[in-house]
């Protein structure tokens, strides 16, 4: 195998020029490529109305649900074209999405919640437990909450159940919309590191919307930064924290909206 | 005091057969915030083709079975043909939807088998049976043990199933429950084959009360004021609710039908109904928004 052949082997996902528009007619993004190669954590980094949400319903086919559609340029999850492919199909391939702001099934309990996410892959009911235990493991908060009603916790136990839910369908590659949002700093920290954990331990690939820039630079291997649906700026997170203009050309974003 | 018992012990039986038509609207409505116009229809037509069935020749047991086979493929037909292109609409198209489709099959079942009033023999004789002084219709206990058994049997199915959780998980949130790999084509097929059915037992319990036709599918507007009361996504506000509907039409019956002459009933639901908008406009269990903290 060449040297060039192997980093194609181990590229995961490749969002390739595309452009989304929502109802035929709003702009979503208009020219986005990035990869996330096997095992790595990738940020999205960029302000509000950036485009990281589009981008990412693009690539799990949530985009449909919104009326949303790519209407330029190709997803390929392990090399295969992935557009047009109905979102539960996509969670099949063992890609997962967490929705931004935490959509937790508030009416179900945590353990529903979190049971909710092994259907996919017809667990009994022994393995099941044990699945979900394992998720109590990574975030102890959830047992004690196990039998409370999800909409009745916290915003941090919202977003580890969301995480922890996601997890249960074993994906390969994660799709992380603004974790932190509104939580306490010192819960972002609690769940970028269980992310960085996870990535380690369990070579989970990882791609992450975030405005936090700083938090998000620490726990990825790279990030592009984006702004009004196109790609700005893309590196490693080491060239990327180096950078002085990098805030410049955020908030510059910022500005324009 | 014998005869409040009695009006009020008949009205909540008559209440649970409220309650069951009212739980066919829910399950659709919180499932896929559809307000399922056809139900009615679907409640006409599969308890018709019971009797239909029955009269052509199927011992009843028989003809019930094939009835349920029926009413599974019409509903998830229905949610093939007419639901899932209509996929991602607003709320007035899919009920304009339904609207159609009420009249589609009330067509199709006056075609098919006849606009005649049938008779429907469920076999229970209805001699009253007396409780120390109170007398109570043994037709009415049959169908309220009817009714609460199907109500028991949906309860054990969203609560202690895996499609029970992945239903409740899409009236929570379609999209979260998407990125987890539960198809909701087939969750909705599944809620409206639930629904139907629901509406086949509802139907059957009327049935045999006023036999079988085509007012049958009115019961939509008895459901109606059932719906305001206990709200429109509650299982358990569609029980309470067709329970008090079924005991203040029983009760204003006996205490004021009997100055103003008859016709009470007809309204006094509705009347019921509106006190409670201006009380509580989302329902008795209506969806109380949980706060997220
Ligand atoms: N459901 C939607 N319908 C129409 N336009 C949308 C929708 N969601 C997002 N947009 C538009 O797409 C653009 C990108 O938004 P989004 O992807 O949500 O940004 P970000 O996640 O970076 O904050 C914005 O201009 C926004 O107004
Ligand atoms: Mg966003």
């Amino acid at each position: 195998m060449s040297a060039e052949e192997k980093i194609i082997s181990s590229e995961i996902l490749s969002v390739e020029g595309i452009e989304v528009i929502y109802d035929e007619s709003i702009l979503g993004v208009s020219d986005i490529s990035l990869k996330v190669l096997k095992g790595e954590i990738v940020a999205i980094l960029g302000a509000n109305g950036a485009g990281k949400s589009t981008t990412m319903k693009a690539i799990s086919g949530i985009a449909v649900t919104e009326r949303a559609r790519v209407s330029k340029g190709d997803i390929k999850f392990k090399g295969n074209s992935v557009l047009n492919i109905a979102p539960h199909k996509l969670a099949h391939k063992n890609i997962v999405h967490v929705l931004e702001g935490r959509r937790v099934f508030e009416h179900l309990t945590v353990e529903e919640n979190l049971k909710s996410g092994t259907f996919l892959h017809r667990p009994t009911r022994a393995q099941m437990n044990s699945e979900i235990d394992q998720i109590y493991h990574w975030f102890p908060r959830l047992k004690d909450k196990r039998k409370t009603l999800a909409g009745l916790t916290s915003g941090g136990e919202q977003q580890m159940l969301a995480i922890g839910r996601a997890l249960l369908t074993k994906p390969e590659l994660v799709l992380l919309d603004e974790p932190s949002m509104g939580l306490a700093p010192i819960l972002m920290q609690e769940i970028f590191s269980i992310i960085s954990q996870l990535n380690k331990e369990n070579d989970v690939s990882f791609l992450v919307a975030e405005q936090n820039i700083h938090l998000s630079l620490r726990h990825a291997h790279r990030a592009y930064l984006i702004e009004s649906g196109k790609v700005a700026l893309s590196g490693t997170a080491k060239e990327l924290s180096a950078r002085e203009d990098l805030h410049q050309i955020y908030l510059g974003v910022e500005e324009v909206l | 005091m014998t005869l409040f018992l009695e009006a009020l012990i008949g009205g909540l039986l008559a209440g649970t057969m409220y309650s069951l038509v009212a739980i066919g609207f829910v399950l659709i409505f919180k499932a896929s915030g559809v307000f399922n116009y056809a139900q009615g229809a679907m409640l006409l037509f599969s308890a018709l083709t019971l009797v239909s069935l029955n009269e052509f020749g199927f011992p009843f047991w028989a003809a019930l079975v094939m009835t349920i086979i029926i009413t599974v493929i019409g509903a998830i037909l229905i949610e093939r043909i007419v639901l899932r292109p209509l996929a991602n609409r607003n709320v007035m198209t899919l009920f304009m939807a339904t609207l159609g489709l009420a009249y589609v099959i009330e067509g199709m079942a006056q075609g098919i088998m006849g606009a005649e009033i049938r008779g429907f023999d469920v076999g229970i004789e209805d001699l009253p049976i007396f409780w120390g002084d109170i007398l109570i219709s043994q037709f009415d206990l049959v169908a309220a043990a009817v009714a609460i058994t199907m109500v028991a049997i949906l309860a054990l199915f969203f609560n202690k199933t895996r499609i029970g959780i992945s239903l409740r998980a899409v009236a929570d949130d379609t999209a979260a429950a998407q990125t987890l790999g539960i198809n909701i084509n087939r969750i909705w097929q599944i809620v409206w084959a639930v629904a139907a059915l629901t509406g086949l037992v509802a139907g059957m319990a009327w049935g045999a009360r006023q036999g079988i036709s085509f007012t049958l599918s009115l019961v939509v507007l008895k459901a109606l004021p059932v719906l305001i009361i206990g709200g429109f996504t509650s299982i358990g506000g569609a029980i309470v609710a067709g329970l008090i509907v079924g005991a203040s039409e029983a009760l204003a019956e006996t205490y004021i039908g009997v100055h103003i002459g008859g016709g009470i009933v007809t309204w006094v639901a509705y009347f019921v109904a509106i006190g409670f908008l201006f009380y509580r406009p989302s329902g008795l269990f209506g969806d109380i928004e949980i706060e997220r903290v």
